[in-house]
Parts: structure tokens; sequence; C-alpha cells
């Protein structure tokens, strides 16, 4: 974040163009055109088997396309094709993902899974000799004052509630200081009060980090949306306002419509 | 005990003091003590309690990679028995022309028509070599097929299986007489040892003084590893792999460096193992071989530091005791001990003083109903 732009001439941290992907003859994601800002919240929805996580694992590096192209302009100008790195490479250059069931590392301590999570050397040999920074402590301690688990420094992750490890999983996030944070439904399992908190969460970071969220539900969706894709049968079928996106006639039937058959 | 401290509490410190005191005693005991004082051991028994020890750094090297990294291998008996060949080359080129046709090769080449020594035989006439060799060859082996392995995302139980088709793969291997390794007869009738006559206690002693001091070396490494952030690492890859690689560590070579550690570690455990017990060959590395180690573990406790070491031992001296007074039932016994401690016993032996405390205070509080709502606020 230091070093100037070389030849910048973008404002957008991922361009994901033309993008094909099919599983056994099912096109999870098929002609997929996207654009994430600086700074950018963005959310996803689409009914079931829409293409949502499939999306996310490509722009994660769990599963390649088949075609097309998925581009992450660096902070230096630099671009880079996800598409040719492994996961913990894409992680590296800023990109961090929470999955959907939330994933910590139960047998540790809240302290230990945000330690585990800094933007440091993560190579075997630095790992061995890695000592915690007074600056890390800080930053620690700033992480948990954000997702309100100071309190539970030493306790384990695997004794957390379902709403805490949510949180902690997003400290988790927040400890790789990534550039783009991709938010697979945080409120799911999480009640009222806790999702709301979530969404002020999110809030608080935008601007700071490029977000993606996926979430299935309205009202918090309705809480944090600026600007909305809506994704079905692996294809943008609207992007705009929650609102315009809400009263579209095509978006009402593929995914609101369906939502009252349920 | 602090964060600190290598050493996670008070328990496992005595432990530790307990093994080093063991160790420096028995030999001396092997020294000073009389024949016939019931404090007396025998350079015999001592090479019993040496091989015990081997096996214990063995059982520590499995647990390394099962216990804290979730790697089930099947395969750490072949790490053993390379290590253990290799320091044997170095034991048989020892016997110089004492062997039963009188030349400085060993018997099974003349057998085979050798009248030279074949070229990667030569540097084993050094002691330190083949000692080195006992933790290279193992860890290169892990190395190649860690790397295979990993980077194709092997796991789970085909990790395992895999493991235990190379050991038999390599068991096969070894058996050949024409391979150069003394075929089904391995390697054994060894004359010296660093100079000294094979049979001499005071190698004995050695031999059981360097394999105590192996263990403890192995027990304070590991433990350093495990208080690391490279510990913390492997055991949040046990627990979760997918968070650790989504969080940009590339996760297999943290596997591949665990894997030819802890090959490294049983290669050395068997180069002092062959001495102590005077013979290797290929049933070294037979697959049952590999399984009879997981059982120690499981036994002794997976994922505790200890563990390993009091479920060798114990293991053993149960084998050693079954064996000679009924011979026949021994496998019967040994599959209803881990039977036993699987079903009812899921932290080993380590376990059973948590476990038990845990049982009673449980009983006591469901007598006593105030006791619950307390706890459940």
């Amino acid at each position: 974040m230091s070093h100037k732009p070389l030849y910048k001439d973008t404002d957008l941290v991922l361009s994901i163009e033309s993008v094909m992907k099919s599983f056994d003859g099912f096109r999870a994601i098929n002609d997929l055109n996207f654009y994430l800002g600086e700074g950018e919240l963005r959310t996803i929805i689409g009914p079931n088997g829409a293409g949502k996580s499939t999306f996310m694992d490509l722009i994660t590096g769990r599963t390649r396309p088949d075609e097309g192209s998925l581009i992450y302009h660096q902070d230096d100008g630099h671009d880079m094709d996800l598409t040719k790195l492994r996961e913990y490479e894409i992680n590296r250059l800023g990109i961090s993902r929470k999955f959907q069931a939330p994933s910590v590392y139960q047998q540790h301590t809240v302290y230990d899974n945000i330690v585990l999570s800094l933007n440091k050397d993560r190579s075997v040999l630095k790992s061995l000799f890695y000592r915690v920074s007074a600056d890390d402590r800080e930053f620690i301690d700033e992480i948990l004052g954000t997702i309100r688990l100071k309190g539970m420094i030493n306790n384990l992750a695997g004794s957390l509630s379902h709403g805490q490890k949510q949180w902690l999983e997003i400290g988790m996030l927040l400890a790789q200081q990534p550039r783009i944070l991709l938010v697979d439904e945080p409120a799911a399992g999480m009640s009222d009060e806790e999702t709301e908190r979530t969404g002020e969460l999110l809030l608080s970071l935008e601007g700071k980090h490029s977000i993606i969220v996926v979430e299935h539900d309205m009202e918090f969706i309705r809480q944090i949306a600026r600007k909305v894709t809506v994704l079905h049968q692996g294809h943008v079928i609207k992007e705009g306002k929650f609102l315009e996106v809400a009263n579209d006639p095509t978006v009402k039937e593929v995914y609101l419509g369906r939502q009252k058959h349920e | 005990m602090n964060r600190n401290s290598l050493f996670d509490s008070k328990a496992e410190l005595g432990l530790v003091w307990s093994l080093l005191a063991f160790v420096l005693v028995l030999p001396i005991l092997n020294m000073v003590a009389p024949e016939g004082s019931f404090l007396h051991v025998s350079s015999f028994q001592l090479s019993v309690w040496g091989k015990y020890l081997c096996y214990a750094v063995l059982a520590v090297s499995l647990n390394f990679l099962w216990g804290y990294t979730g790697l089930l291998c099947l395969g750490q008996c072949l790490f053993f028995a390379l290590g253990g060949y290799a320091f044997g080359m170095y034991l048989m080129l020892m016997i110089g022309d004492l062997g039963g046709y009188k030349s400085s090769l060993p018997d099974f080449m003349i057998f085979l028509g050798y009248s030279e020594l074949p070229m990667y035989w030569k540097p084993f006439y050094s002691p330190y070599f083949a000692l080195f060799a006992a933790m290279w060859v193992p860890g290169l082996v892990a190395f190649l097929f860690g790397l295979l392995a990993f980077r194709s995302r092997i796991k789970g139980v085909y990790f395992s299986i895999l493991t235990q088709a190379l050991t038999y793969a390599a068991a096969l291997l070894f058996f050949r007489n024409d391979f150069t390794f003394g075929g089904n007869n391995g390697f054994t009738d060894f004359k010296f040892i660093f100079g000294q006559e094979f049979y001499d206690p005071s190698v004995a002693r050695g031999l059981f003084w360097g394999s105590g001091a192996l263990l403890l070396g192995v027990y304070v490494l590991l433990a350093w590893l495990l208080k690391s952030k490279f510990g913390l690492v492997q055991r949040a890859i046990r627990d979760s792999e997918n968070r650790v690689r989504f969080s940009g560590y590339s996760t297999t070579h943290y596997k591949v460096f665990i894997f030819v550690l802890s090959a490294m570690i049983a290669g050395l455990a068997g180069a002092l193992y062959v001495p102590q017990a005077g013979i290797i060959n290929p049933s070294e590395m037979w697959p049952t071989k590999g399984l009879d180690i997981v059982v120690w573990v499981a036994v002794g406790g997976r994922g505790s530091k200890f563990g390993p070491i009091i479920g060798a031992i114990l293991i053993n001296l149960l084998k050693s005791y079954t064996t000679r007074e009924y011979p026949e039932s021994w496998l019967l016994i040994l599959g209803f001990v881990f039977l036993f401690v699987v079903l009812f016993m899921p932290n080993g032996v380590v376990g059973l003083w948590d476990q038990l405390k845990e049982r009673f205070s449980k009983k006591r509080s469901a007598s006593d109903p105030g006791d619950e709502i307390l706890k459940s606020n």
C-alpha cells in the first residue's frame, strides 16, 4: 500500500469475463461477467444452484474455469491471472474467503486462531521461528475488539457459539489484511441481533476492503445492500440497487417468485 | 506452566525426568552392580530395553505424523527398516574376513558371485556416513513419496493404503537376493562396532545410552516444534486443512516437511535398533510391522506427547511376557487390547486419568441436581 501505482488504469480490483464452468455436463457457470470496484461492498443473491459457491471457488482457485478470464488488479498496477494460481498463492495476493459453515480451528484458542491468520511470511521455515511482536499483539487486540471476542481470548474456538465462530472467522479474514473479502452467508444460523451486528460490521469495513457478500436472508441484504448482483443458472441476470433489483420482474420470477413456493 | 515452557504440565515434566533417570541409571547398574545382585542388569536385558527405547522413538515419529497432523502412515516401519539397513551395511563391512567365506565381502555377495564390493556399498565403511544415510535415505523416500501424494491431494484412508503398499513393495524388493542386501536373511552375525567387540558390555551400554539420548532429543525437538507457530499450523492442518490453505499456507510444503522429518527420526531409531537386535531383514518392513506401531501409539495415547512412549514400551513388555508364557495367544491378546482401547479409551493410557476424573465428576453431579444447575449457569 506504500508503493505507487505503475500503470494503474482502472479502479477495479477484479474483472471476470466470459467465464464458463461445467461439472459432468452440468453448466454451473455460464458466460459470467463480473467487475468489482475498489472498496465496494457488493451483495450477490440467487436461488440455490445459481452458481454462487462455484463463483467463489473460481475466484479463490479451488476450481479452474473451462473458459474465460479472472483478472486481479493488484495494488501496484500489475494484473494477475487468477486461473494460474493455487489457493494459498491467491490468498497471499490479498483475497480472503469466509466459508458458509464457520471454518475455524476448533482445537486452537481464539488468540491462536488469529495468530495463524496474520499476514506474515507463512513459509515452513519462517513459522518455526516466528514470535508475536508487540505490534502484532496490538493488531490482534484491535481485531478481537472489532469482533467482540476480547474476553474470550484463551477459549477454545470449538467452545464458541455459532455466531461467535462466524465472527471469529471474519476476524481471521481481517487479520490477513486482504484487499478483497469474500463472505459466504455470514448471517446463516445467527439470531436477529447477531445478524444486525454482523451487518454493521460489514458496513464498517466498506471502503477499507472490497467485499463480496453472498446471502439468502432478505432482511440482512436490505440492511447492507449497496449494489446487488443476481445470479441465475450461472449467469448474471441483473445488477443494480436493492429496490431496483427487488422490483425487477425477471428477478421476481426466478428468485423471489420461487421463494413463495417454499 | 506458562506458555513459553516446552512442557505442558508438571506431570509431563515429571515423566521426562523419570525417563532421563531411567536412561542414565540402567547402564550404570549393568556396570556397577555385581552379577547375582537383584540390582544387576545383564547386557542382554540392557539391549532389550535399548530396543524398546528405539521402538518408543519410532512411535513418537508416527505420532508426530498421525496424532498431530492427521496423516496415518502405515509404512512407518519402512523408514525404520531403511535406517536399520543403512547402519547394518556398516556392521556387515566390519565383519571383515571373519565371515563364513573368509572374504572381505559379506557372505551373501560371495554367494551371488561378486568379486568386488558394489560402488554404493563402499562409503558404508564409515559409521558416520552410515548414520547419516540412516537419516537421509528414509528422508529422501519420504520426500519423493510425500511430494507426489500431497501435491495430488491424496489424504485420509487413501494415503494410509498407499503407504502400506509402499512398504509392502519395498519388502518384496529387499527379499530378492540379487538386490544385494542379503535377501530374506538380511544382515546378521555382526562382529565389531566402532572398533569394539560386538558383544562387549560397553557396547550394550553405549547403544542404550545412544537410544535414550535419541529419544530424549527427539522428544525435546518435537516439543519445541509443537510450541512454535509451525506446530499451530500443523494441528490446524489436522483439524481444518481447507482453512489453512485459504489462509495463505502451502499445506503441501508443511506436510512434506513433517513427513520427511518423521521418516528421518524413524530411520535413526532403526539405525540404533539393529545393533541391539543383532539382525535386520525384510520382515521389519512387512505391513504388519507398520500396524504394530499404530497400535502402540493408539494404546499409549494418540496426540499426546508422552503417550506413544508409554504405549510402545507397554505393548512390547506385554509381548515379551505373553510370547514366553502363552506363545499361541499373543495376536489374540494384542487384538483384544487394541479393540478395548479404541472402544473404551479414546485417549489411550495417558488419557485414562482425565477420562476417569471426568466420569467420576459426571456421576457425582448426576446424583446432585444442584451441581448441574450451577454448571449450566
